[in-house]
């Protein structure tokens, strides 16, 4: 870590007098580990519904004639298929497959996309976006500007419904409403996506607007938890939503991290990274993503390596915790593809010690 | 939890001599705070020797795993065996059901190395 002050969201003087415990340095922002406890945030999300500000979360508009063409270039997934109101979890790859971000692309208009993109990725995305910049596209960033906060949980939709008169049951999953009241705030971008496994809300909102609406929210119904980066994490880990830095990286492809169903490899135009991902499906992946659960004693945690049973190295650990939902200790892990079987049994060098895991199906969790 | 008997370490565990061979140990409320929820202790063993600062075991929260380590030189001769089934007890109550491991100390002049009470807080005062 270098020695810049840490970047703080437009809520940050909010968290103290909601609780929050442990502020940490995540990506370079200032974002708080739990207010609560991580396993009881956790629970929330799961049974009711939590609160989380993601206003790290980078936003990148690109405008423009060209601005379609360039946007299904750089991804992918097929943006052209896309309507207005539409979001898209697509990845965006080097040429070699390897992936720069992985990152939900937002239709706004027809000559308009929004990216929202990894805190930790903003510089290297923008560089990476302008180095394939075209004629007729403006590039903007706009992540100093717009506040995030996710509404995730079974009664999210319930909660968030008396702050408006807009019919939030009629926003389907990966849809959304742009310029919506909320309370007093006029135009927030209002979007059915989430990274919890549960359903739930985006909201995006001006900075200005931030506080008011997490306090009008927390207000508004007291089912409703704040929540911090401890329970974003195990939520998305048993839902098996990727992280970019552990599932994914420059050296992990969308295949073999399992987000293989964002690459169209026969959409109508030709995308970065196409060649190399073709030839990867036609041969399928060297290495696969599984789920392990531990048998022995320990916890999986990120980087630890993992062994056959014939203590031969074949992966690594790219993400473990003990889970909350399952109770169980577990791990996501990038083996090779022979051992990606589920019933497979491997071990996990924790510490000092090789520990018994064995393939499991994921996600660990699925909602009902 | 006011025990004029209980001492400390920089490293956030206390020791509470129990008679004059046996010591218990556990880790402070500051510790438990800091670690989160516990899920999980890989705790020493019986019989084994250890030496003061030697890394006892590891405390796993959701989030990280964390060290602990021996305030004295000794024999391990008890473990706190509920710690398996009920790691939360070290959150729910650290200075009693939470301890970890009890020592047949061989070194008693260590435990005048040890913070006092009022020593530890306005250690944890400067630290922060």
């Amino acid at each position: 870590m270098s020695d810049k002050p840490l970047k703080q969201t437009p809520l940050f003087s909010l968290y103290q007098s909601y609780g929050a415990k442990k502020i940490i340095d995540y990506g370079g922002w200032a974002l708080p580990v739990h207010f609560s406890s991580i396993i009881d945030e956790h629970h929330a999300v799961r049974q009711k519904a939590g609160l989380f500000d993601v206003s790290h979360m980078g936003e990148i508009c690109i405008e423009g004639k060209a601005a379609e063409k360039l946007v299904n270039l750089l991804m992918t997934n097929d943006i052209t298929s896309l309507e207005i109101n539409q979001a898209r979890y697509t990845a965006m790859c080097y040429q070699d497959g390897g992936t720069v971000d992985d990152l939900l692309v937002y239709k706004l208009a027809d000559q308009k996309f929004l990216l929202v993109v990894n805190a930790a990725n903003i510089d290297k995305d923008l560089d990476w976006i302008h180095s394939h910049r075209m004629n007729d596209v403006t590039i903007t960033n706009l992540s100093e500007q717009i506040a995030q906060l996710a509404i995730q949980g079974p009664e999210a939709v319930n909660i968030l419904q008396k702050l408006t008169d807009t019919n939030l049951t009629e926003i389907k999953p990966f849809r959304f409403v742009q310029n919506v009241q909320l309370a007093d705030i006029t135009n927030v971008l209002v979007s059915r996506t989430g990274y919890t496994g549960e359903d739930g809300f985006e909201l995006y909102a001006p900075h200005q607007q931030a506080q008011v609406l997490w306090r009008e929210l927390l207000r508004a119904d007291d089912r409703l938890q704040p929540c911090g980066l401890g329970a974003r994490d195990t939520l998305r880990f048993e839902a098996k939503l990727a992280l970019y830095g552990q599932e994914l990286s420059s050296s992990i492809t969308p295949f073999e991290a399992g987000i293989g169903f964002t690459v169209k490899i026969d959409k109508s135009s030709d995308f970065i990274g196409k060649a190399a991902l073709t030839q990867e499906k036609q041969n399928q992946p060297a290495r696969k993503l599984v789920g392990l659960e531990i048998i022995d004693k320990g916890i999986p945690r990120h980087g630890y390596k993992v062994f056959s049973s014939s203590d031969q190295e074949i992966g690594f650990i790219t993400s473990g915790t003990h889970s909350p939902t399952i109770q169980k200790h577990l791990g996501l892990a990038l083996v090779q593809a022979e051992y990606a079987k589920l019933g497979t049994e491997v071990q996990v060098q924790i510490r000092s010690r090789l520990v018994n895991a064995v393939v499991v199906e994921t996600p660990f969790y699925k909602r009902k | 939890m006011t025990n004029t008997q209980l001492r400390f370490t920089k490293k956030h565990e206390w020791v509470l001599p129990l008679d004059e061979e046996r010591a218990r140990i556990g880790i402070t409320n500051h510790a438990q705070e800091e670690l989160g929820d516990i899920v999980f202790v890989e705790n020493a063993e019986i019989n084994q020797q250890v030496n003061a600062h030697d890394s006892l075991g590891v405390i796993e929260s959701v989030k990280a795993a964390s060290e602990f380590y021996a305030p004295l030189s000794g024999e391990i001769v008890a473990i706190n065996e509920q710690l398996e089934d009920e790691p939360e007890r070290i959150n729910d109550d650290p200075y009693q059901d939470g301890w970890l491991v009890e020592i047949a100390y061989n070194k008693p002049q260590e435990l005048e190395t040890l913070l006092t009470e009022a020593d530890y807080q306005a250690f944890l005062s400067e630290e922060e």
